[in-house]
């Protein structure tokens, strides 16, 4: 089923599919009030998706359910809630195999329990996309917002995004299909935010028209054959190659690795198109710049104004696509600046990490503030920090013993 | 699929590899829920080479039961990690190797989808693994697949121990025995999977060794009948690891007519369902009304 030839039919609810790029980019937008819970139901509404499998783990619970809603709404071919996210993400890699749009939710403890699927959906170019809503890992437990599970991620071949707003999580929904279902990239894409400051807060989100949704997916434009025994079948190999220990079996499993990373690589130029560009950048010619992701972007704009009352001048840089990494944005973006500000939420900054492995002068990179165990940055915490930098005497913060 | 998918352009027949030739030409693909063992070594099987150790009974049970596949186009055979992995790369029909014992798990997803996109059509669904993959690591899988009535057949390749990591004890291991990791025997009894099964929501459950092709042809039919129609089933089959309880390439057989006794945990032990017999007495009648008529007409042709 070509993409072109549904284009203008209605889908089975009745939904007119649409160019994907005319929807995104020239229809209508109306405004509404919701959670970032609700956004999520609002865009799987108009995905055209054919199962999603839930499972409970605050804080994405909320978004799981409401799924099941457009389920009983007929929107969604198959909805159902599995035992465990181990469970769930081999599910989800089931029913991909079979040729289905695959949707998830999970968060925290359930992404690191589900971790040996990242790999093996990458692996088996399997285009699943997971709403990751980003919560506390470590044991005391916790069940606040904290980032630290999207650096697990970064190395399973998935594609990574890290949404600021809900209005970034409505756009990157849909258009996320469009990058990871390409047949040149045709990988597992985790779309990930910072849990309840995105999910349970609400605001004014644009959406698409209620009765346009995505072309449906075509699983025979992926690079693998799809397992639905509607192509022929060939027997693979005569040895399996995990029995071998040879020079071939070493080969055929490290050039497949290539080729995922390779397919991250090509998913570059899409992810450019659909996003607009994988970094946003305000002000590249301050002397301090901001750079961060998700909701740390959000502070760092408040940190801007609560500097720039004092003739402080900041820059910043959005990083939206964490895989693939956007090297050359950044080194672009940071190529005037003396101070680089990583704020994070997380206890180890694992994002001044990668920006500190990719820009000439690393000591420019100031990993900081961070908070974590779902803390929340006053914008005053990375204002202080970066007058610290600057040796201007900031006022004591409560709690922080400067 | 239709069969007419694997059919080779004439121009392109004589560049083709010929065990795909082999396969358009010969197979028993078209012919449709009346497949059996005895077809094998009259035509083109969907398995033929493994690379499995010589004599190994589970080379039998991959033949007999590939040979059973009721519509083999339109199966779709899940596995995991272990001696089954190493053969499914030889294997004719689509199959998916993901992990190490989420097999009922993928096995879910995959019926569901199937189910969305070709409704109304037959996509058997079999998932085909361990007792380490079905009973240890993936036993939440398994038993939460047939507590959801999942439209799919379990087969489990019971040899009572880990044999491709060398030997170490599993579940189903009897009790007693003195394996790698059970330096002092096991110390707690087999897994009584079956009953397990049969309390869980499995519609047909038998538990046998793979001794005889017929009976495994018949219980591999009428699991995936079963499934098809009404929801989960089980299939429990002894396939010993000669290598590791010591046995010679040549006594596999033996072993499994051993375990078989009637005394035996091996003896042949069937659950069907109210509502799964039902089904397989209409398909018997439907079946023998089949023979009844090619026979009338052989007479004819006579």
């Amino acid at each position: 089923m070509a993409t072109q030839t549904v284009i203008g039919t209605q889908n089975k609810v009745g939904q007119t599919i649409a160019d994907p790029w005319k929807m995104m980019h020239e229809a209508d937008r109306t405004p509404c009030f919701f959670t970032g819970s609700e956004v999520i139901k609002e865009a799987i509404r108009r995905a055209n998706c054919d199962v999603m499998i839930a499972y409970p783990i605050t804080p994405q619970s909320e978004a799981a359910a409401l799924i099941g809603e457009l389920f009983a709404e007929g929107y969604i071919g198959d909805y159902f809630r599995g035992e465990s996210e181990f469970a769930v993400m081999s599910e989800c890699a089931g029913a991909a195999f079979g040729g289905a749009r695959v949707f998830t939710t999970t968060a925290g403890p359930g992404t690191m329990r589900a971790m040996e699927n990242f790999p093996m959906w990458a692996g088996a170019r399997l285009p699943i996309q997971m709403i990751v809503t980003c919560r506390g890992i470590n044991s005391p437990l916790s069940i606040q917002p904290d980032t630290l599970e999207i650096s697990y991620l970064l190395n399973t071949g998935m594609l990574v995004w890290h949404a600021e707003t809900a209005q970034d999580f409505f756009d990157w929904i849909l258009k996320g299909y469009m990058v990871s279902e390409e047949p040149d990239v045709h990988l597992p894409l985790a779309l990930c935010c910072d849990g309840f400051f995105v999910t349970h807060t609400k605001d004014v989100v644009n959406l698409t028209p209620a009765d346009m949704c995505l072309p449906p997916y075509d699983p025979y434009r992926s690079p693998v054959p799809c397992m639905d025994m509607e192509c022929p079948p060939v027997r693979m190999m005569r040895d399996p190659f995990v029995m071998k220990s040879n020079y071939i079996s070493y080969a055929t499993h490290a050039s497949w690795q290539q080729e995922v990373w390779a397919a991250v690589e090509r998913s570059r130029k899409h992810t450019i198109r659909w996003l607009d560009g994988m970094v946003e950048v305000d002000n590249p010619d301050a002397d301090i710049l901001i750079v961060a992701s998700g909701t740390a972007v959000s502070q760092g704009r408040e940190a801007k104004a609560v500097l720039e009352e004092d003739g402080i001048d900041l820059g910043i840089v959005k990083v939206k696509s964490l895989r693939p990494w956007p090297e050359e944005e950044i080194r672009e973006a940071t190529k005037h600046a003396k101070h680089i500000i990583v704020p994070e939420f997380n206890v180890t900054g694992w994002l001044a990490k990668e920006i500190r492995a990719t820009i000439p002068n690393p000591d420019r990179v100031y990993a900081g503030p961070h908070v974590c165990g779902g803390m929340t940055m006053p914008p005053e915490i990375i204002a202080a920090d970066i007058k610290k930098l600057l040796g201007i005497k900031a006022e004591s913060l409560a709690g922080r013993g400067s | 699929m239709s069969k007419e998918r694997i059919k080779i352009a004439p121009e392109m027949f004589d560049i083709m590899p010929s065990e795909y030739q082999d396969l358009v030409e010969r197979a028993t693909y078209g012919n449709e829920n009346h497949r059996g063992w005895k077809d094998i070594g009259t035509s083109k099987e969907l398995i033929e080479e493994h690379s499995l150790c010589a004599g190994c009974p589970e080379s039998m049970a991959f033949r007999y039961i590939l040979a059973s596949l009721p519509a083999p186009a339109d199966t779709v055979m899940v596995g995991s990690t272990g001696c089954t992995s190493l053969v499914f790369p030889h294997v004719a029909v689509h199959n998916i190797h993901s992990l190490f014992g989420n097999q009922n798990a993928i096995a879910s997803g995959l019926k569901r989808a199937l189910s969305v996109r070709f409704p109304g059509q037959v996509k058997d669904v079999v998932v085909l693994a361990g007792d380490g993959a079905t009973v240890d690591i993936g036993l939440d899988m398994t038993l939460q697949a047939w507590f959801r009535q999942e439209k799919f057949t379990t087969i489990c390749f019971d040899n009572e121990l880990y044999a491709n990591t060398g030997g170490q004890e599993s579940g189903l291991m009897q009790k007693g025995f003195v394996a790698k990791m059970a330096p002092v025997g096991k110390t707690f009894e087999k897994v009584r999977l079956p009953e397990i099964a049969r309390e869980s929501g499995c519609h047909y459950v038998v538990n046998c060794t793979v001794s005889k092709p017929n009976l495994v042809e018949k219980v591999i039919k009428n699991a995936i009948y079963v499934a098809r129609e009404i929801g989960p089933t089980y299939l429990q089959l002894y396939t010993p690891c000669i290598l590791e309880i010591g046995k010679n390439s040549m006594e596999g057989l033996q072993e499994m007519r051993d375990s078989e006794k009637p005394t035996e945990r091996f003896a042949y032990k069937e659950y069907v369902s109210d509502h799964a017999k039902e089904l397989l007495t209409e398909i018997a009648a439907k079946e023998k009304e089949r023979k009844a008529a090619a026979k009338k007409q052989l007479a004819g042709k006579a």
